[in-house]
């Protein structure tokens, strides 16, 4: 029985309220999102001259990607594969190693065989570094990996017998090394926590089962936890590509002084240098911002695609199943005869 | 029989053995670097040239902090503890209780009203949800000196109003864990739809909101990639942490290498203590937000 009060709120339309309650949030996601988003696009077609002011069309883009006759021309051109080359090696560097360790973690922590004890501390002290402001990390181990003024690696390193102190910060490869470390130690507490979670998310029967069939640790991985966990995996690697092209912080500070070093410019501080560094140069800026933007859409979109897809894979997988069911059930309906 | 039991029992146990020596070793690599970095902002300068690194804390580092308060008067050096304080502390504040209360606010629109663009709406915030500030950042500089908005601090609080991300966390939880009946309830009693909102459902969300809320002050605290675009002058009065950090790196006259360590320590130290009370908290908040869907 429902009161007369009920009906009456029933037939209210309340869908206006609707409407007020997400305004807020796309005004908002207007002006500081969408229109900067449109802006940067215009931008992207102007003039690198002192005002922004003359239209070139799709010059930027061709400089950037395919280079230009004249030495400065080419320099864009030049810059651009570099810090996109320096950006791949920076997330690979990290990613990889990252990855299979916080796997490896993920695994033993859900491993109810293995007897760990202090899961909680352990996971609370891996994920600390990522908590850590990213600016202070990179002055941190700027200071760490000091070579002028008795940096405590440097000397630690001399006291095991080491005669040269190591460039860690103008070095090529040393530099690199250090970021990526950096990045290793700030994201694998993060990651790791993400796969312990996909991997609890995994019906226990199947690793019962297996324990019952005798499968040893490394089947039970290769062919139970590796393959289900299959989506977790590649979504952690887009959405950390994704952060990988974003890398700012660490790479734009991990310098000495005032000087830049070629090897660890990513194509974030490229945008922010060309933006405000070189504060003529807001049309390759905007250009480079759009093809980030672009190459981030194509990843979104997998990552999407992939978030959207296990509850279409599920049900037909369930229709199938109840096909296959009816199927058999006319069989042995029919089979007595 | 027993054999066989034993000797797995005992291969199980070399293996825990195995697995706790390398978790011990992580956490050493994890703790060290910030360890050393509180015991050298206990350390004079010469102490740390002259004797290099060690794990014992000194009593250096009240010193430091003094130190690193009289930085500006001294030299050409923009460094405040005191303002760097209070301007990302303003900041990260205002930005997080936007973000949780407009957050909660799209999210109960989304989930208890059945209006026509409520598909649509969701499906475009989950759309964005990975479009990266740099991708935005040159017209957004752009456009917020158009409107005269550089060096203030509006660029930097009022886009927390509109946080993709966060509206999903809320949506799904509120969709698991909030009774709509309750909103009708509500509105037979004679509450008003925003009244119902602010009293009945934002009390309820209470631990979607204490999750959230922490991560967004952390993200928000860290953030240093928005402030050095938007604050083109430079004028370190309005410097956030972070900022303040940079400033002391890229000055080769400040040669204090305890000052250094200090004021990097000053920089993470709200988070160091936000983490030690509220860690369980936040580990298993990253951990909801991995199984998304």
């Amino acid at each position: 029985m429902k009161s007369s009060a009920q009906n009456r709120i029933r037939s209210i339309s309340y869908a206006k309220y609707g409407y007020y309650f997400i305004l807020p949030f796309f005004i908002v996601y207007f002006i500081f999102q969408l229109v900067p988003l449109l802006n940067t696009f215009r931008l992207s077609v102007y003039g690198n001259g002192k005002t922004t002011e003359d239209f070139v069309g799709l010059q930027n883009f061709i400089t950037l990607i395919a280079g230009g006759d004249s030495l400065p021309l080419q320099a864009q051109h030049d810059n651009l594969i570099r810090v996109l080359g320096n950006t791949l090696i920076l997330w690979f560097g990290n990613f990889i190693p990252q990855l299979a360790l916080s796997l490896l973690l993920a695994v033993w922590f859900t491993d109810l065989n293995l007897k760990i004890k202090g899961k909680t501390f352990f996971k609370i002290v891996m994920y600390l570094p990522n908590i850590v402001t990213a600016a202070s990390v990179a002055a941190l181990f700027l200071m760490l990996f000091s070579k002028t003024e008795y940096g405590p690696i440097n000397s630690w390193l001399m006291d095991m017998g080491l005669k040269e102190p190591i460039d860690f910060i103008k070095g090529k490869w040393q530099s690199r090394g250090v970021i990526m470390f950096a990045q290793t130690w700030m994201w694998f507490g993060n990651t790791m926590i993400m796969l312990m979670a996909a991997i609890m998310g995994i019906s226990p029967s199947l690793f019962e089962a297996a324990d019952i069939d005798g499968a040893n640790s490394r089947q039970v991985f290769t062919k139970i936890t590796l393959p289900l966990l299959r989506p977790m995996v590649i979504y952690t690697m887009i959405t950390s590509m994704i952060g990988g092209l974003q890398m700012w912080d660490l790479p734009y500070l991990y310098k000495q002084g005032q000087s830049w070093n070629r090897a660890t410019e990513t194509i974030a501080v490229f945008i922010y240098n060309h933006f405000h560094v070189i504060p003529q140069n807001y049309g390759y800026s905007a250009a480079t911002s759009v093809i980030l933007f672009f190459i981030t859409s194509i990843l979104g979109s997998f990552c999407f695609a992939m978030n959207a897809d296990p509850e279409a894979k599920k049900k037909k997988a369930l229709i199938k199943e109840a096909k296959r069911q009816a199927k058999l059930q006319n069989k042995s309906a029919f089979g007595g005869f | 029989m027993n054999n066989v039991k034993d000797s797995y029992a005992a291969r199980t146990m070399a293996k825990s053995v195995g697995v706790m020596v390398v978790l011990v070793i992580l956490t050493i690599i994890c703790i060290l670097p910030i360890w050393i970095l509180f015991v050298n902002a206990t350390r004079a300068s010469q102490v740390i040239t002259n004797d290099g690194l060690t794990l014992i804390p000194s009593n250096y580092f009240i010193k430091n902090i003094q130190e690193t308060v009289h930085l500006n008067d001294i030299g050409k050096i923009s460094y405040s503890a005191l303002i760097g304080y209070k301007n990302s502390f303003l900041i990260t504040i205002c930005a997080t209780f936007l973000t949780v209360f407009f957050s909660c606010m799209t999210a109960y629109g989304l989930v208890i009203y059945d209006f026509r663009m409520s598909g649509p709406a969701y499906t475009f915030i989950l759309a964005v949800m990975m479009v990266p500030v740099q991708v935005t950042s040159v017209g957004f500089v752009k456009f917020m000196g158009d409107l005269h908005l550089t060096d203030t601090y509006w660029p930097l609080i009022l886009p927390a109003i509109a946080a993709p991300a966060v509206v999903f966390y809320m949506r799904q939880y509120m969709k698991s864990a909030f009774p709509a009946d309750i909103v009708e309830a509500a509105r037979i009693d004679g509450s008003g739809e925003f009244s119902t909102f602010i009293t009945i459902s934002l009390p309820m969300m209470k631990p979607a909101i204490g999750v959230q809320a922490i991560f967004a002050f952390i993200a928000n605290w860290n953030n240093f990639y928005t402030p050095s675009m938007i604050l083109i002058s430079r004028n370190f009065k309005q410097y956030t942490m972070p900022m303040m950090v940079q400033s002391i790196l890229s000055n080769d006259k400040l040669s204090d290498l305890g000052v250094r360590y200090t004021a990097i320590v000053l920089s993470i130290l709200p988070i160091i203590v936000i983490y030690c009370f509220l860690s369980r908290l936040i580990v298993d908040g990253v951990a909801e937000g991995g199984v998304k869907e």
